[in-house]
């Protein structure tokens, strides 16, 4: 490459004349929009707009120039460049897009393939339903209590004001561990762990005790040996019937909507006095199947109303024997069986399915219920 | 208790109208669980009439006797010309009445009669049997009326063929509803109508002793009483209305004599016993059993008895086992004339521990389980003698034998307004005393009430109970509802949340979860391959199992699981990923043989507590997992892979990970594992459970697929390593240096450990380190593996150099040469 020539008549430089600088740039111009490919504007860029491209050369060239004559020189040959540059942006952009378009078409692949790669899972619905009811209660205020399977018969039933060899207790089939000697047995309910809450907290208390419980049923449609129950304990001052129905009628909205009704009817337990059960308007038909000529409603079979739980209030009986005086405090308790929650409100038929592990029936359910 | 509308009548003034399931509300409502209202004979519709039998031909040629029958049906027929009547039935002459259904009449169960042509006759309607009629089982001849039925009458009527029969399930504190006497008795109360009291009979002035008797203990018995009947005509035939009502109610007619003693047990709630006079010796005497004694029931069992069973005695020993079931040697037969009838009151624990004991349920045992009414006797017995006499034509002695034991009386005392404070709504004290009234109490006071409740509600003891009574009869439905008023709680504890997580992660990484019973035996024990003296061996049993197959309680969850885990590959799902959690029972070997029967008239001391809590198990509570088939499927993208062992102990950090808790694995044999393919997982220093494939044993045993990896965890002993909280890390932005390298071993050195080297060697500047290769061949050398690592160094503060990097990856290639032999792969 040569170096501008300072002693070079600047009159001379041909490739500074104005329709040489025109020329450049028209057949610059031309071989851009003439470009078929992104290949062939890169050489186009290097011929026209590269280092020894003519207006390159000629851009050189004006430093020579007489200073009277830099300014007109320099003004055209910029002009011209900047022409060039700007075509070749604007080339460079049509033909990435027809690139792009070409090669992404080509690309393309069949999005209705299968793409389940990975195994999901589900959680058990008895665990998660489980879950979502001692939730309703928690949002009350109470707290989750626990206790063993394995449990005692005094926590069973002794406590709980069941005497022994009273009817009552032989109605609770239960499992004896090791005798029937040993007073240990499966707890036949999850009410021990109202004991057991009112032993080890601070009064007043309120605790929810969701858990699994044994009988010795057989396995059929709506029984099991093995089963879960839930129930709510609320031992206060001054607590009556009104705050057991208050507490759940909330339950109530919680689980299934806002605006059931409830009712309740009497009934016997040994660790409630007075003792009731209760009932809840179906929450799918909302009690308007009974209704002439109104359609069936599979929930509750057409009666309006569904079986719902047990309740009372604690019997002043249980809180003596917990070392509470029934003088100052009272108490309300609600329970309910867990697996049948779980077949009305989801419509599961049977019990075998529950229990038998099959996973078409778990996987539905998800992870949340 | 089975209650026919038309029984209760008799004691309730109902309307007319009221209906069985009217009733029925009116009774859910006061607290008796009426559970079906079976309408009788609802779709009985005549004309069926009593006819008498004129003449009979009987006629040959068939395969079975067949009668041709003239019936005389009075007018009913409105011609009354006899009917003339095909019957296949021989127990009839001429002269009985019968049950006929004429042409046009449909019987329960909606058999429609029609005239037709049968065995070559025309018959012109049926003579019925008790089946057909729905009044009994017995089919096996048609039903002989007494003669003195009057012809042509409608026997719908006449028989009480249709009727209401309310089904109620009795609770236990509610025995008095164990009969129509009490049932009315809630009816009139619930419907507000008059109720007359069947026990409610003028008693002849006594006129002497009956037969002999005594109470030689008075906790067994409180009240026993005996009359007696001679000259019983043993041809007597029980009442068709009485085998109505005692099939309506659920029991079967016997003989006149003892469908009475049913029919009043039935009516009243006082079961009685009838002995045959002729087979007694000597005077009667109820005590407990002794030594050795045996009594052969009606049932035809010798029985062994025990010195705590209520029996009654004569001279010759025990005749009865009392209110349970009585002996074969005294029991009434159909030639027994002479009765002697036993009314009494037995203590109802007694009376339960000796059915359980001997496994003997009778309709009488039920009812004194549940307390009976201790003035019943006097007025039951009585009863039964009138109606042995007015049916079976026998002559009631004039004498009564009634021994009893003195009872306190029980009273209840209560504020007047403490229904009010149970139920929260105000009553007064009005209301209070006359709702205990309407029970059956005595109410005395103003502020303070003192009730004394009837001899039939031996149930009222508690001042609840009078509240009971009174918030029940005033309706639930009146009870208002209160918001609820719980203080703030304190939420889910961080083992309920870790529970949850678990659960969640676990199917969030492809397991479905199960919830198995936890029954196991000895044999999956041997199956899962475990040794003699394991201490998973060591299993509660239980006294009473469903199955003798599973009498145990389980120390581990992976038996249930490779059975849920079989089921699914049996129903066509091969590639299976599930997962449990839930406690297991480990036996203390400290515990002592039975947990003590603490007191319950105050509140127990935390020594107390403690020793009954000594005697259960602990029950720590597990995760577990199992894996068969294909972990990540196969489809057109390729092949899928294969669940293999590290999956399983990924599972258990899964777990783990949910807890804070990265978990070290160690090589490990420990049933049911492959013996090379089990790691024990350790948190910290603390063992937490194993994870691999199953031994091949394992899987045949179980039907599993070959190669099925499996995990159990102990979800209390990892959050016990959960660290107290996260501290927030500080972000280094200097850039990261890797360096890789690659280490030959022996074969056997764990992988775990040669990293656990490096690490440590490293220094605090590494940040990361990744096995990315592991190789066996020929080129690692005989008996050697190579590993080769990727780690990753950074600093807080500053961009490493390359000297420092090589420094520190020097040093830890030294630790691993220190520690594990490993040597620099050239």
């Amino acid at each position: 490459m040569s170096a501008p020539n300072k002693s070079f008549d600047p009159v001379e430089v041909t490739a500074l004349q104005p329709e040489e600088v025109a020329r450049a740039r028209d057949e610059a111009l031309a071989a851009i929009a003439a470009a078929g490919d992104l290949d062939e504007l890169k050489r186009v860029r290097l011929e026209h707009a590269g280092d020894r491209s003519p207006l390159a050369l000629a851009n050189r060239e004006i430093g020579a120039l007489p200073p009277a004559a830099k300014a007109d020189a320099g003004k055209r040959v910029g002009q011209a460049r900047r022409a060039v540059s700007d075509a070749l942006k604007e080339r460079q952009a049509v033909l990435e897009a027809e690139r792009d378009e070409r090669v992404l078409v080509e690309e393309s692949v069949d999005v209705t393939l299968s793409t389940g790669r990975a195994a999901y899972g589900a959680r058990h619905p008895v665990t998660t339903i489980a879950e979502r009811m001692a939730d309703v209660f928690v949002a009350m205020g109470f707290e989750v209590a626990e206790g063993p399977e394995v449990e005692a018969e005094w926590f069973n039933f002794d406590a709980l004001n069941f005497i022994p060899d009273h009817p009552a207790r032989t109605m609770q089939d239960t499992f004896f561990v090791g005798s029937e000697e040993t007073g240990v047995v499966l707890r036949t309910h999850t009410s021990p762990v109202q004991i057991r809450s009112l032993l080890s907290r601070p009064l007043p208390v309120y605790v929810v005790a969701p858990g699994r419980t044994y009988r010795t049923d057989e396995l059929d449609a709506t029984h099991a040996p093995v089963f879960h129950q839930l129930e709510g304990l609320a031992v206060d001052e001054g607590l009556t019937m009104a705050d057991l129905r208050g507490g759940i009628d909330a339950f109530v909205a919680g689980m299934f909507g806002e605006g059931l009704k409830t009712r309740f009817r009497p009934s016997y337990f040994p660790f409630t006095e007075p003792s009731g059960e209760v009932d809840m308007q179906c929450f799918v038909c909302r009690g308007t199947s009974v209704e002439r000529g109104a359609p069936p409603c599979r929930t509750c079979r057409s009666e309006g109303w569904i079986e719902l739980g047990g309740c009372g209030m604690v019997n002043p009986r249980v809180l003596v024997a917990c070392g509470i005086d029934p003088d100052r405090y009272s108490g309300w308790a609600f329970g309910l069986g867990i697996e049948r929650t779980l077949m009305f409100r989801h419509d599961v038929r049977s019990f075998h399915d529950i229990v038998e592990g099959d996973v078409r029936f778990t996987l539905p359910f998800g992870t949340e219920i | 208790m089975r209650a026919p509308l038309s029984w209760l009548r008799e004691y309730v003034e109902l309307p007319a109208e009221v209906t069985g399931r009217e009733l029925a509300e009116r009774l859910i409502q006061a607290g008796l669980e009426v559970e079906t209202v079976d309408q009788a004979g609802a779709d009985l519709t005549g004309p069926l009439v009593v006819g008498e039998v004129l003449a009979i031909e009987e006629l040959t040629g068939f395969k079975k006797p067949i009668r041709y029958c003239q019936v005389n049906v009075g007018q009913a027929n409105g011609t009354g010309e006899p009917q003339n009547i095909v019957c296949g039935a021989t127990n009839f002459a001429v002269g009985d009445h019968v049950a006929v259904i004429l042409p046009g009449g449909v019987l329960p169960g909606g058999f429609e009669i029609g005239a037709r042509k049968t065995y070559g006759h025309v018959s012109e309607g049926m003579i019925c049997s008790v089946s057909e009629l729905g009044i009994g089982e017995d089919h096996s001849g048609i039903l002989v009326l007494p003669r003195d039925t009057p012809v042509g009458a409608d026997a719908t009527e006449l028989f009480g063929l249709r009727d209401d029969v309310l089904d109620i399930a009795i609770s236990p504190d509610r025995g008095y509803t164990l009969s129509i006497r009490g049932i009315a008795r809630e009816a009139a109360t619930a419907c507000g109508v008059p109720f007359r009291d069947p026990a409610d009979v003028e008693l002849p002035s006594a006129s002497g002793e009956s037969y002999p008797a005594s109470i030689a203990d008075a906790t067994a018995c409180d009240r026993f009483v005996l009359r007696e009947v001679r000259g019983f005509d043993t041809a007597a035939q029980t009442p068709v209305w009485m085998r109505v009502r005692l099939h309506r109610a659920g029991m079967r007619p016997v003989s006149l004599a003892v469908d009475v003693t049913n029919y009043l047990m039935l009516e009243l709630g006082q079961p009685l016993h009838a002995f045959d006079r002729s087979k007694l010796n000597g005077p009667i005497v109820v005590r407990r059993g002794e030594p050795g004694e045996t009594l052969e029931t009606l049932d035809h069992v010798r029985r062994e008895l025990h010195p705590e069973d209520i029996l009654i005695t004569d001279s010759s020993g025990p005749i009865s086992m009392a209110g349970t079931m009585g002996g074969l040697a005294t029991e009434i037969d159909e030639k027994s004339a002479d009765m002697v009838i036993e009314a009494a009151h037995f203590d109802a624990i007694g009376t339960a521990r000796m059915g359980r004991r001997h496994r003997l349920h009778s309709e009488a045992a039920y009812r004194f389980e549940r307390e009976v009414d201790r003035e019943l006797p006097l007025y039951a017995s009585y009863r039964a003698v009138r109606m042995l006499a007015e049916l079976g034509g026998a002559e009631v002695l004039p004498g009564v034998t009634h021994a009893q034991e003195p009872v306190t009386p029980v009273t209840v005392t209560m504020a007047a307004d403490h229904p009010d404070r149970v139920a929260g709504i105000t009553y007064g004290r009005a209301t209070v005393v006359r709702r205990l009234e309407q029970v059956g109490c005595t109410v005395t006071g103003d502020d303070t009430l003192t009730a004394t409740p009837p001899s039939w509600r031996p149930d009222l003891t508690d001042p609840n109970d009078l509240a009971e009574e009174v918030i029940r009869l005033e309706g639930y439905d009146k009870i208002p509802s209160r918001a609820p008023r719980a203080g703030a709680g304190l939420g889910l504890t961080p083992m309920q949340r870790l529970r949850r997580r678990v659960g969640r992660a676990m199917a969030g990484t492809g397991y479905v979860e199960v919830l198995t019973f936890p029954f196991t035996s000895e044999r999956d024990a041997d199956d899962l391959q475990l040794e003699p003296h394991e201490s998973r061996r060591r299993a509660l049993r239980l006294a009473n199992p469903m199955s003798e197959d599973e009498p145990l309680l389980r120390t581990t969850l992976l038996p249930g699981m490779f059975k849920a885990a079989a089921r699914n590959v049996g129903r066509g799902f091969g590639d299976v990923a599930l997962f449990e959690m839930g406690p297991v029972f480990r036996p203390r070997t400290d515990a002592p043989d039975h947990a003590p029967r603490l007191r319950v008239d105050r509140g127990p001391t935390p020594e107390e507590i403690a020793s009954v809590d000594a005697a259960l198990p602990e029950q720590p509570m597990r995760v577990a997992a199992v894996l068969t088939g294909e972990r990540e499927p196969s489809g057109w993208w390729g092949k899928g892979r294969v669940a293999d062992w590290g999956d399983a102990i990924e599972a258990a950090r899964t777990v783990a990970r949910e807890a804070g808790v990265e978990l070290t694995a160690r090589a490990d044999r420990h049933a049911p594992w492959h013996p090379g393919r089990c790691a024990a997982l350790f948190a910290g220093e603390t063992l937490v459970g194993h994870a691999g494939e199953l031994h091949p044993r394992v899987t045949r045993a179980y039907g599993l697929p070959d190669r099925a990896c499996a995990m159990e965890v102990d979800l209390d002993r990892i959050a016990g390593e959960m660290p107290d909280g996260v501290t927030g890390p500080e972000i280094s932005t200097y850039p990261v240096a890797t360096q890789d390298v690659a280490l030959t071993v022996d074969a056997a050195t764990a992988a775990a450990d040669v990293e656990s080297a490096l690490r440590d060697g490293a220094g605090e500047l590494l940040e990361s380190i990744r096995l990315f290769d592991v190789y066996t061949g020929e080129q690692a050398g005989e008996g050697r593996k190579s590993l080769a690592y990727t780690l990753r160094f950074r600093a807080p503060d500053r961009t490493l150099t390359a000297e420092e990097t090589t420094r520190m990856r020097e040093a830890a290639v030294a630790a691993a040469a220190d520690r594990t032999g490993a040597e620099r792969r050239t």
